[in-house]
């Protein structure tokens, strides 16, 4: 605060705050519209009834203790489902994001290039859109390309149907999903490592570093951390806002047996299909929150501040 | 001395030329890149498979008489839809300039003034726009749906447009990028008599290019695959984009002579995603390489 004001005082302080509001003020306006106002709207709804014909009523808590009392779908399948999902996809498309851009950083620029473009790509699309993709392989019939190959090797006597099954469908669903994460995190990280100042690694290996693995762990890491921190909360996004996959893959919402629903799939239904607004602006409320407190979490490991 | 000197050159970062000790990467990363292209190559294939290939049992991988027919296929059932589907690729190449070129500005104008300038509230923005970093949309459709209603979006070309246009993720991206440009840059600048917008325009642009080239693949990406914006404001079918129409096409093939339109136009859509970012990721990693900011 006091560093701060050093070089500009009183008019031009003036002037330059008033630039500076000329400067967000476009983003403001947009960001205001778009993404907070609806957050708070989402979060009033919550303590409502609506059932978008007739105006909302107030009814309290009531949402949030039907959510954690009433609703057993959610208790015993989503949040199941969406803890094992997310546990695994989150750390999972991070770890795998940093120790990629890693090993693309050791290569010649164009090797690099190429084996980037290649492991980028897939999430150019993404899941959801890829999703006609992964149906044709993982078909339930002994047409599918998967289940071909297994009845050929022997492996299987009968034809599995993947995406109907509740044995098969949240494992496809990781699969898919870490196939389709190796997103803008890893581009930055990828980024992030090759804009290390190579004289650390010097100097660290005068200090008596030994190894590739403490110079990742003494040197990489700690020069990388914004990106290590924007990677972290695009892994935590990446993972929720692909959640949709279960229903793309099964072609149903609720999917089979509840196999595959996570909190998204839940908001959607409850939504769009039975319109109960004020309960589906709860499950959003929960899901924010959700993601709210893990992405605290990175912070706590790679944020500068606290 | 000469020992630890030695190791440090065989762990060079981003290495210029080819060297024995590359091996081992590219050993660990090859079933990686085998995973992630397989079902790339598979869809490739299913796409130009003529439609007796597509009934083969057991199931072929590859193609083996190359074809165009399923994409010829698509085409004729955009044609009989009665509006061509040069409507929805103009409608989408259309939304595509304008979520770039102002997604790009209002980032870049933000996040100069997040880093580099003093104004009340700077601290508060920052705090907000990183929290908002964890957004994700969807939790939030229907709020967005009443709103975009009130402001009599709904039916509005540029309901394509405008939500896109406040990118959280963007703006910390560019921040995070001018935050690494020192201060006396940016004071010699303004010694030399250059205005905030002079010094945005002709400083700060061209130091942040790898960002903004990032903010572009992002933008692309989530408008071009997007076809929630047509399917949930849109009723007017010529104001609807390219994602919506292959989305629909896609979405009702389930028997095997749908797979190979469903592939083409799986195809299609990924091809644009690919060839804009060959073009962006050359930019942002020669960039990268050369131009670290000591």
């Amino acid at each position: 605060m006091m560093i701060k004001s050093k070089r500009l005082h009183g008019n031009a302080q003036i002037k330059q705050q008033r630039i500076a509001y000329g400067f967000v003020f476009p983003y403001v306006l947009m960001f205001s519209i778009f993404i907070a106002i609806p957050v708070v709207v989402a979060i009033v709804l919550s303590f409502t009834y609506f059932d978008t014909v007739r105006p909302p009523t107030w009814v309290g808590f009531e949402n949030y203790i039907n959510l954690f009392t009433n609703d057993e779908i959610f208790m015993q399948k989503v949040l199941a489902n969406t803890l094992k999902y997310a546990i695994i996809v989150g750390p999972g498309s991070y770890i795998l994001s940093f120790m990629l851009a890693w090993l693309l950083a050791q290569l010649t620029p164009k090797v690099r290039t190429v084996l980037a473009l290649i492991i980028y790509s897939p999430s150019l699309t993404g899941g959801i859109t890829m999703a006609v993709l992964w149906r044709i392989i993982f078909a339930g019939d002994s047409a599918g390309y998967l289940n071909s190959v297994l009845l050929r090797l022997g492996l299987i006597v009968e034809p599995i149907v993947f995406l109907q099954s509740q044995e098969f469908l949240l494992t496809i669903m990781v699969i898919v999903t870490l196939w389709s994460s190796m997103g803008v995190g890893f581009l930055a990280m990828l980024a992030g490592i090759l804009n290390v100042n190579k004289e650390l690694y010097e100097a660290g290996y005068i200090d008596g570093i030994k190894n590739k693995f403490q110079e990742i762990i003494y040197i990489t890491i700690p020069s990388i951390k914004p990106q290590m921190l924007f990677g972290a909360v695009m892994a935590i996004v990446g993972t929720f806002a692909s959640a949709g996959i279960g229903v793309a893959l099964s072609g149903s919402n609720p999917t089979p047996q509840y196999a595959g629903q996570l909190i998204v799939n839940h908001i959607e239904y409850y939504g769009f299909f039975k319109y109960e607004m004020g309960y589906a602006a709860a499950l959003s409320v929960v899901l924010l929150l959700f993601i709210y407190l893990i992405s605290r979490f990175a912070y706590k490991l790679f944020g500068s501040r606290d | 001395m000469a020992k630890s000197k030695s190791k440090f050159l065989g762990t060079k970062i981003n290495p210029s030329r080819f060297d024995k000790s590359q091996i081992k990467y590219l050993l660990i990363l090859s079933p990686v890149v085998m995973f992630m292209t397989l079902p790339l190559i598979y869809i490739f294939n299913v796409a130009f498979k003529p439609l007796e290939e597509l009934f083969f049992y057991p199931p072929r991988f590859f193609v083996q008489r190359f074809t165009l027919s399923n994409f010829v296929r698509l085409f004729s059932v955009t044609g009989a839809s009665g509006i061509p589907m040069s409507r929805y690729l103009f409608n989408s190449i259309i939304v595509m300039i304008l979520v770039l070129f102002f997604s790009v500005l209002i980032s870049t104008m933000a996040g100069y003034a997040l880093s580099k300038l003093n104004f009340k509230g700077k601290k508060f923005m920052n705090e907000i726009n990183t929290i908002a970093l964890m957004f994700v949309g969807i939790a939030v459709m229907i709020p967005r749906y009443l709103i975009v209603e009130k402001l009599g979006l709904v039916d509005n070309f540029f309901v394509h447009v405008l939500p896109y246009l406040a990118i959280p993720v963007g703006l910390f991206l560019v921040k995070q990028f001018i935050d690494q440009i020192p201060d006396e840059v940016i004071d010699a600048a303004r010694i030399d008599g250059a205005s905030e917008f002079q010094i945005y325009m002709k400083v700060i642009l061209p130091l942040i290019k790898p960002a903004i080239a990032t903010i572009m693949i992002l933008s692309f990406q989530s408008v071009w695959n997007s076809a929630d914006t047509s399917t949930i404001y849109i009723n007017s079918d010529n104001l609807k984009t390219f994602a919506f129409y292959m989305n629909t096409l896609t979405a009702g093939t389930n028997g095997v002579a749908g797979q190979g339109m469903a592939a083409a136009a799986s195809l299609i859509m990924f091809v644009p995603n690919f060839i804009i970012f060959l073009v962006m990721q050359s930019k942002v990693m020669d960039t990268m390489a050369n131009s670290g900011i000591k």
